[in-house]
């Protein structure tokens, strides 16, 4: 009988400038719908999916920035630990195309060549108020060496070919650089009552 | 801004910011400022290049210690009870999701100009040569008692009301010799100096349970657990618990200036000619300094080094702590030391910190116990701060002051002064009885 390894889990953030639609392409991948009414983001945490690929199978982790972003005020530990980070820009919106620069910045920073980087641009529903054309995305994302597509939540379009194009090119479990698990401590792990403690308890119990 | 918030929170120090979520859970609308651009307040973690400038003068840290990024210094050294107040808050809140733990590798106590390890389990204490024989078997009667010690069954009290005894009549009960006393009042009970000595016994026995039950938790060779990056992680994750439920951040917001109408109650921030209007105001002593005492000052070191600490066992993660009497002060001295197993800081780096009650101005002199038990250092930096106490009237000025972090070397203070002021401004009290024994391991996410 085969080995079945360990489910290999990925962290994903997205990033990118307030209301480009950072968490309506994750509702639109995990529930297949979309909220017309924008509300800044509240709620939303962290989603994790399953993607079945050709070859195996692996557990994404979708993490919102819970609208920290808005007053540039995410915390450092968001892009900490990412396998992937997703910069969405508005294609109606050139300012947020031009910020994508930030972004890209940022996570380099925190992340070095530790990261997968996909630049999104979305809304391309919005044909009549397009400000940034795809031609001007993929320079961009030449120039920065990572990955690009454009997508409209609203519409379903390229959304779950986004998801496919990032798990295709995520490391296998082998190069997975993460902490030792066996070296961490679960604070939510029932204590362990050793022998010798059960022993002074004269066989009582405490709880 | 311009909006209108229920609360203001100043400051996104690990209290404020434990105090944001909660009402942010609360559904009471929040908004979280801080002067900084970095989240923490006094108790974040800085990076190398923050360090140099904070305590240098300039951005240029020393190339042979690595990447900036990789250090998380501590600016308030503490150790995680694993069974202490803030596991229960972070368990109570589920903040745990955003966070890595790793036991402490060990405890330690200087005795007569020498370190040992505090037993963690009953083959170290027989071994250890803290105690002779005699005083074993006294000591273990002693601690027989505190384990099976229960505020609601009146049997395990055997006749003494700890509600009136006191911890030196408890102790002479048993007839404890001197330097066992010292032993479990400040390595076991974690007490700074001796006045609880003459104070009733119920506190000194809740705390040697706590370090017991959290010595039990996960089987490490101490009661602490530390998390991956350095303290100045807990901030961040319970801002991130706050704006999850809509809290509100903003960081890099120079001069948050408390405004207050005619009768003196605060009813706004302003900053960068913009005002938020709120109910009421948490911060940091910083933020309110005219309604705040000075209390005391602390004094600390923090070194990079290339080793652990000496006789530690090549700890990773190690506390020693120097009994006030050892060294003929008020209050005791800690070391606290983590590394590069913690991503604290560069492969093969040790952060080491040394921190007291301070009880003169020269630092560099009053630490020196301290810091000669270290060995070699590759880099110091000495610094103290005063800590300060509120003395507002919250009910009339509608502001509610945190305390200073103090040199304890764990957090049950500073969630004692979380659960207290929650109290104060949602008038309900914080029921943090999370039962540790039915937690059960977090769900796959």
């Amino acid at each position: 009988m085969a080995t079945v390894s360990p489910l290999a889990k990925y962290k994903l953030v997205f990033l990118g400038d307030q209301s480009v639609g950072k968490t309506s392409i994750i509702t639109r991948f995990m529930y297949d719908k979309f909220d017309t009414t924008y509300q800044a983001t509240i709620g939303i945490d962290f989603l994790s999916k399953t993607m079945y690929l050709e070859d195996r199978t692996v557990r994404l982790q979708l993490w919102d920035t819970a609208g920290q972003e808005r007053f540039r005020s995410l915390i450092p530990s968001y892009i900490r630990d990412s396998s992937v980070a997703v910069i969405v820009y508005d294609v109606a919106n050139r300012q947020s195309f031009l910020n994508t620069n930030k972004w890209v910045e940022e996570v380099r920073t925190e992340r070095g060549s530790d990261v997968i980087i996909v630049l999104v641009g979305n809304k391309t529903d919005l044909v009549d108020k397009r400000q940034v054309s795809i031609e001007e995305g993929d320079a961009k994302s030449r120039e920065f060496g990572i990955m690009f597509i454009e997508t409209s939540a609203k519409a379903g379009f390229n959304i779950k070919p986004l998801f496919r194009k990032i798990a295709a090119a995520l490391p296998g479990m082998e190069t997975l650089s993460s902490t030792k698990q066996e070296d961490m401590v679960d604070v939510n792990l029932k204590p362990t009552v050793n022998s010798s403690q059960t022993e002074q308890q004269g066989g009582g119990c405490s709880c | 801004m311009d909006e209108e918030y229920d609360v203001i929170v100043l400051g996104t120090g690990l209290k404020e910011c434990i105090l944001s979520g909660l009402l942010s859970v609360d559904g009471l609308k929040v908004l979280h400022m801080d002067r900084n651009d970095y989240y923490g307040g006094a108790s974040t973690s800085l990076n190398l290049t923050q360090l140099w400038k904070r305590f240098r003068g300039d951005d240029t840290p020393a190339e042979n210690l690595g990447s900036s990024r990789e250090y998380n210094v501590d600016m308030i050294p503490k150790f995680m009870m694993a069974n202490g107040a803030l596991v229960r808050v972070l368990i109570h809140t589920n903040v745990t999701k955003y966070l890595n733990f790793k036991a402490v590798d060990g405890s330690f106590v200087y005795n007569k100009g020498k370190i040992y390890k505090v037993p963690a389990t009953d083959v170290e204490a027989l071994k250890s040569p803290l105690m002779g024989l005699f005083e074993k078997r006294r000591a273990r009667k002693f601690f027989i008692y505190v384990q099976d010690y229960e505020t609601n069954d009146p049997k395990s009290h055997e006749g003494l009301d700890l509600n009136q005894v006191t911890a030196r009549q408890l102790i002479s009960k048993y007839g404890l010799e001197d330097d066992t006393v010292d032993f479990i009042g400040h390595a076991l009970a974690l007490h700074r100096d001796d006045n609880y000595l003459d104070e009733p016994a119920k506190d000194f026995v809740d705390r040697v349970k706590i370090y017991a039950e959290s010595l039990a938790r996960f089987q490490g060779g101490s009661p602490y657990i530390y998390p991956l990056y350095g303290l100045g992680e807990l901030p961040q994750a319970f801002a991130r618990l706050s704006a999850v439920y809509g809290g509100t951040y903003m960081l890099n917001k120079p001069e948050c200036k408390v405004e207050f109408d005619e009768n003196g109650k605060a009813i706004g921030v302003t900053s960068e000619g913009e005002t938020a209007k709120c109910k009421k105001i948490v911060c940091d002593p910083s933020y309110l300094s005219d309604k705040v005492q000075k209390v005391g000052k602390v004094a600390r070191a923090i070194c990079i080094m290339s080793h652990p600490i000496p006789d530690t066992k090549d700890s990773h993660s190690a506390q020693v702590i120097l009994p006030q009497k050892q060294l003929g002060r008020k209050s005791d001295m800690y070391l606290f030391c983590c590394s590069y197993a913690h991503n604290v800081a560069a492969k093969g780096k040790y952060i080491a910190f040394v921190t007291t009650e301070a009880e003169t101005d020269n630092p560099e002199v009053e630490l020196k116990p301290g810091i000669d038990l270290l060995g070699p250092v590759d880099e110091i930096f000495y610094d103290t701060y005063d800590r300060f106490e509120p003395c507002n009237d919250h009910e009339a000025d509608g502001c509610f002051i945190s305390t200073s972090y103090d040199a304890t070397t764990h957090f049950e203070t500073t969630v004692k002064d979380v659960v207290e002021l929650y109290s104060k401004i949602t008038g309900k009290v914080l029921d943090l009885s999370v039962d540790l024994s039915a937690a059960s391991a977090a769900t796959e996410e």
